[in-house]
């Protein structure tokens, strides 16, 4: 006989397990789509991992942009599910500089603070991402007069300037190669879609993928400024175990046989 | 013409409203109209009253994320308004997936579905259940993990901003409700539903039965998506005050006996 006991108990484990593989799988889904890195987000926002928690999905910040830039990541499309995003090589953000996407946002995913200042706002301050040149496949690399993306970028000689540098193939020539000051550049993207190449050679990825970071234990020796950041740095202890024999002991204890 | 009117005055109403949000919404979002912008997961309306899902508040909150006013005022006006006139009225007037899960049931109806299965095999508590559990990832998780999968906001977002390939989780509710589970993802799975069952469990909006008057037909049974709520037909006189109802008036336009009506909660308790 099966008592109410025992059919009490198998139900309640059944709920937990049902509950446990639920979760489970939901989680790891929600981990596999909150994993990609690679997305742009739109002017002012926060942190990727607070973004991810803070914004509420209601598209406003993709209402209010002029150019239909911004989007919400549709299923399908392999992105934190109803974020919004943009990809400059369709359409890159065009700097508007009343900013329209960012003061809509509800929830403070898109920070209207870290794109003003002094209480104005102000677009040049913003950094979606940062583009990157792909020197091997820039044609102002081999030495071909190109300056598209020098002349698209809304900070002119800023964000990107160019360098010259002697051709020596041909002796006569110089080369126009374009150099991106990542200080500078707002991630807008207009480079990559003013790019002439097949593929753009100069593209945008997230600060965070690309940019590297020096740490304290390296500093700009000729600059008193960039010496202050020595202070932060830790004394690292490494602790290697000194032999006890003496180092004429070791050569002693060959023994000549093992050679 | 008239009977018809009678007979389906609710659901035409229901139909009207969806629509004609999701149409602002959209008009929103094509045509830059300023009625109400954002969609249901946050929106603003005339571009001044803020209004946000307060489901989705509550799983930032446990996600960790900085919670703004303007969410907090948008969250409080959602709730107080289902507050007040029934939790549920969201799912049956608002929700554009009510759309989809009707037509599963409908067809449900139709084939006979109902008949040959007559017992669900899941409890409908389990909304209950994976609502915690929503609050519980999106802690873990330090992201609103509802709102990841939430095929509510897919196909809302779908409508307003573009399908993607948001049909295809519309497909999976439709066909889920349509052969493994009357009322599946509205009656059984839901959490927003389910938040919204705990919201409204003291609203005021509530469909009244008046016992004298049944014939027990039972209409209004088999139409209804929440049956369980209307225990009392054809048994007692009472108010239907599971918060479960969705308020969707499906049972009072079935009934052709004025057994049910729409009524306002008595407040004080009748003694019998």
């Amino acid at each position: 006989m099966v008592s109410e006991r025992r059919k009490f108990i198998l139900g309640s484990v059944r709920s937990a397990g049902l509950l446990a593989l639920g979760g489970l799988v939901w989680s790891a889904y929600v981990d596999e789509v909150t994993a990609s890195k690679l997305i742009l987000r739109p002017p002012g926002a926060i942190k990727e991992k607070d973004f991810l928690a803070t914004c509420i999905k209601c598209g406003m910040c993709v209402e209010a942009c002029p150019y239909d830039t911004l989007v919400l990541a549709k299923p399908g499309e392999n992105k934190p599910l109803g974020t919004p995003y943009f990809e400059p090589r369709n359409i890159p953000c065009y700097m508007c500089t009343d900013i329209p996407c960012v003061p809509v946002c509800p929830t403070g995913a898109l920070d209207e603070k870290s794109v003003s200042t002094d209480g104005k706002l102000d677009i040049n301050k913003s950094r979606m991402g940062v583009a990157v040149v792909d020197t091997k496949n820039c044609i102002a690399f081999w030495g071909i007069q190109c300056d598209a993306c020098y002349r698209a970028c809304p900070l002119l000689d800023e964000a990107i300037s160019l360098q010259y540098d002697k051709n020596s193939r041909t002796g006569k020539h110089a080369f126009l190669k374009p150099i991106v000051d990542s200080d500078i550049c707002t991630g807008c993207g207009l480079c990559e879609h003013a790019c002439v190449t097949k593929e753009a050679a100069i593209k945008v990825f997230p600060r965070e993928v690309v940019l590297g970071k020096v740490g304290d234990f390296y500093v700009k020796g000729w600059d008193k400024k960039d010496q202050q950041r020595l202070k932060n740095a830790k004394e690292i202890k490494t602790k290697t175990r000194l032999s006890e024999k003496k180092a004429l002991d070791n050569l002693n204890s060959f023994n000549l046989e093992d050679f | 013409m008239k009977s018809f009117w009678k007979h389906y005055r609710f659901l035409i109403l229901r139909r009207t409203v969806q629509i004609t949000l999701m149409l602002l919404y959209f008009g929103g979002n094509v045509w830059g109209w300023k009625m109400l912008q954002g969609n249901l997961s946050s929106s603003s309306v005339l571009g001044i009253i803020p209004l946000s899902d307060p489901f989705a508040a509550l799983q930032m909150f446990f996600a960790g994320a900085m919670i703004t006013t303007n969410l907090i005022v948008g969250a409080l006006i959602i709730t107080i308004f289902y507050g007040l006139l029934g939790g549920r009225i969201f799912c049956s007037w608002v929700c554009p997936v009510n759309i989809i899960t009707d037509a599963a049931n409908y067809l449900r109806r139709k084939v006979g579905f109902n008949q040959i299965q007559k017992k669900q095999p899941a409890s409908r508590s389990l909304r209950y259940w994976i609502m915690g559990l929503s609050l519980v990832l999106s802690y873990i998780l330090g992201v609103t993990a509802f709102e990841f999968i939430s095929p509510i906001s897919m196909t809302h977002r779908a409508i307003i901003f573009g399908l993607g390939l948001g049909w295809a989780a519309m497909l999976v509710i439709f066909l889920f409700d349509l052969f493994i589970l009357k009322n599946g993802w509205c009656g059984h799975l839901c959490p927003l539903g389910g938040f919204y069952a705990t919201i409204g469990k003291k609203s005021l909006i509530r469909v009244d039965h008046n016992e004298e008057n049944c014939t027990a037909c039972m209409k209004c049974k088999e139409v209804c998506p929440e049956s369980q709520v209307l225990f009392m037909i054809n048994k007692s006189s009472e108010q239907v005050l599971d918060g479960a109802c969705t308020n969707c008036g499906r049972c009072v336009e079935v009934c052709d006996d004025d057994a049910l009506n729409f009524s306002i909660r008595k407040l004080a308790k009748e003694k019998k």
